[in-house]
């Protein structure tokens, strides 16, 4: 059952993505609520599919990279609606749905076997590290994407050519300031991801902090995001340097993410 | 029935020819009452804008309308008729609807969908309706015009981007600030159009008005007319700090603001984003500036470039707009093809009661003794055998195609119907 509902949810994500790509190039209100209309959908049933995951596994489903990986996409939709809720962003559609379908689609070509927990993921510090974890994550990503549109929209006013996607992305100003708030939204937790982390590390392995790959690489994603926050208040690091700031953060994410596990090193190989 | 437009607009006359033949104030009230009462006039409506003055109507006869209308014009305005014969188009039938329409949805004006032309139809409209200058034919018309009007404005863009230099500025900087209401504006100089422009901008509602100039007493005059708050020449840059958008105008020769300089003012303003309209020539503000980061800095040429590229997508609309036109056009005529059929149904209704009655009473007389109720029964039943034999022809009539006009003069030569009764 699991398994259907996952792969109806990726349906329902390419769709949205395709339709919401065609968006860019001919706009239409009615392409535009099919494309919500599809991510809802698809939001409903990827939750339905982690439930029953959640149901057969009987712990979080969170353990594997094919689990971890679409959890990931999961809390980047549920951004996106609170986002679309409270901005009500034109194109962010666009510029978001290819990702979370990318991270689906990886997400179905890894292994799907459900194996019994090792002893060290048998902790309550399961759940809490981890949805601290993908959540600062998926507000990192959602930074990404609003960093991209900026970009966009900044090349039309600089350079004067109003042309294209001008007049349907948001103000500079708009953008800018939903990608800061997303940044200070994804701190705190990305910070309690690392700290429930190294307690969770003291009690499985008896240290806080063991400079495994993907601990290392967390920490230069803290730094990242760390630095943007602090050039944005104290030298007014803002608009097209905070943006492109914000793409290379996510990048980091995305090595910490998949890079680790291809070197298949490290204490987080579960992963 | 037939409609008919005469006028002139910005294309054919110049200013001097429209406000000679304009119908201002209380005139355009006279002038339509004047107008109806023409002979071959049976509706009217007057339309009078700055760029066009045009006479609608439904006319018996449009080569002698054509006559009348002219003369009533010259006779009106006191111009002499031949000035007029050059300047003055005239439509008719198809070719006055498809003018209407297009003078509604703004394809007609001087600036390709600009949105006051409709108003300024209603209000014509409006005038006709309290005058009762207008009917059945007028009234649909005009009617049509708006919903067509409206639906071009829906289903194009015809009507989006700015196509003034001032708007494009005013739109440029809401795509720099989400919300110009928490903006500081500050208007350096005087110009001309940099008045213009900081009137708009001013209007779309920024929070503080700043005025510098280099004659402090004129920046003064121009604080009070846009209640702002004067600021010495020697001292704007520092203003500048706080302020996000800048319109300049100086008349200087030279550039009164430097890379350099502006490099400081965003340094202290921690890079929060500057729009900046430079409308002098020469150029006032250094062009380099445009180079620094969070600062967007337009000149007078790329401001024309973006209303120039608007104009072209409006023309691309324009063109969207007149497929729409020619389906409701298409509408239109049926409608009024159907209205033409509707004295030959009134016609052809009364022959057969005509016919009906005489048969009823020759019969009657024959018979003698008939009881009321015989009598009641036979009238039930010629009216039946009447409805029954004119319903194929009356719902021929009633139907849309392309043969009205023959079906029409079928139907009178058939049942001998010689003339016409007005339909409306």
């Amino acid at each position: 059952m699991g398994v259907i509902l996952f792969e109806l949810a990726l349906t329902l994500y390419f769709a949205a993505t395709i339709i919401s790509i065609t968006e860019l190039f001919k706009e239409s209100r009615i392409t535009a609520r099919i494309t919500i209309a599809a991510a809802v959908i698809g939001f409903v049933i990827h939750t339905a599919s982690i439930v029953s995951r959640y149901l057969t596994a009987g712990h979080l489903p969170i353990t594997n990279p094919h689990e971890a990986t679409s959890f990931f996409s999961w809390c980047i939709v549920l951004i996106f609606f609170i986002l679309q809720t409270r901005y009500k962003i034109g194109l962010l559609p666009s510029f978001i749905m290819p990702i979370v379908f990318i991270l689906m689609l990886i997400s179905s070509m890894l292994s799907r076997e459900v194996k019994p927990l090792t002893p060290v993921l048998q902790s309550y510090w399961l759940g809490i590290h981890t949805v601290f974890a993908f959540l600062g994550n998926a507000a990192f990503a959602m930074a990404f994407g609003i960093g991209c549109m900026y970009l966009v929209q900044e090349h039309y006013v600089k350079s004067k050519q109003l042309g294209g996607l001008f007049g349907r992305l948001p103000s500079l100003q708009t953008l800018d300031e939903v990608n800061y708030r997303l940044i200070s939204f994804g701190i705190p937790l990305f910070t309690l991801a690392i700290i429930t982390g190294a307690f969770w590390a003291e009690t499985a392995w008896g240290r806080f902090w063991n400079w495994d790959p993907r601990e290392t690489w967390s920490l230069i994603t803290w730094f990242i995001y760390a630095i943007i926050l602090h050039a944005r208040l104290v030298l007014g690091w803002r608009g097209k340097r905070a943006a492109i700031l914000s793409m290379i953060g996510f990048l980091t994410i995305m090595i910490a993410f998949f890079g680790i596990k291809l070197l298949q090193k490290g204490l987080h190989v579960f992963l | 029935m037939k409609i008919f437009v005469v006028g002139l607009n910005h294309k054919v006359a110049d200013v001097e020819v429209r406000e000679k033949l304009a119908f201002n104030g209380p005139k355009l009230e006279e002038g339509l009452l004047r107008f109806r009462e023409l002979p071959e006039i049976r509706e009217a409506i007057i339309l009078s804008t700055c760029n066009r003055v045009e006479l609608y109507a439904n006319v018996t006869d449009p080569a002698q309308a054509s006559v009348s209308v002219r003369t009533f014009l010259s006779e009106f305005h006191g111009i002499q008729r031949n000035s007029l014969e050059h300047s003055l188009y005239i439509y008719d039938d198809i070719d006055a609807v498809r003018h209407i329409f297009r003078v509604a949805s703004s394809l007609d004006s001087m600036v390709v969908g600009e949105p006051q032309i409709l108003g300024q139809l209603k209000d014509a409209f409006d005038l006709a309706l309290s005058k009762k200058t207008t009917g059945i034919l007028l009234n649909k018309l005009m009617k049509k015009a708006i919903s067509v009007a409206k639906r071009v404005r829906t289903e194009t863009k015809i009507a989006e981007n700015a196509v003034s230099i001032s708007f494009a500025a005013v739109e440029l900087a809401k795509k720099i600030f989400t919300d110009l209401s928490k903006r500081v504006f500050m208007l350096l100089g005087a110009g001309e159009m940099a008045e213009l422009a900081a009137k708009h901008l001013i209007s779309s509602g920024v929070r503080e008005v700043l005025v510098s100039n280099r004659t402090f007493e004129r920046a003064c005059e121009l604080a009070e007319e846009f209640h702002g708050r004067p600021v010495k020449f020697e001292e704007f840059i520092q203003e500048m700090v706080r302020t996000d958008i800048v319109i300049c105008s100086t008349g200087a020769p030279h550039y009164i603001l430097t890379k350099s300089q502006m490099q400081k003012v965003m340094k202290e303003r921690k890079q929060r984003q500057v729009f900046l309209i430079d409308i002098s020539v020469p150029r006032n503000i250094d062009p380099a500036i445009n180079e620094l980061d969070n600062v967007y800095l337009y000149n007078v040429d790329d401001l024309q470039g973006v209303v120039d590229a608007n104009m072209f997508e409006r023309q691309k609309e324009a063109e969207k707009a007149e497929n729409i036109i020619a389906e409701e056009i298409m509408t239109f005529l049926k409608w009024l093809v159907s209205l033409d059929s509707v004295p030959t149904i009134v016609a052809l209704r009364e022959k057969a009661e005509e016919v009906r009655k005489e048969e009823l009473e020759r019969l009657f007389h024959k018979i003698e003794g008939i009881g009321e109720k015989e009598k009641e029964a036979i009238e039930y039943m010629a009216t039946a055998i009447m409805n029954k034999l004119i319903h194929p022809p009356t719902a021929a009539l009633k139907e849309d195609s392309e043969n009205k006009d023959i079906l029409v003069a079928t139907i009178k030569r058939l049942y001998g119907i010689e003339e016409e009764k007005n339909g409306d």
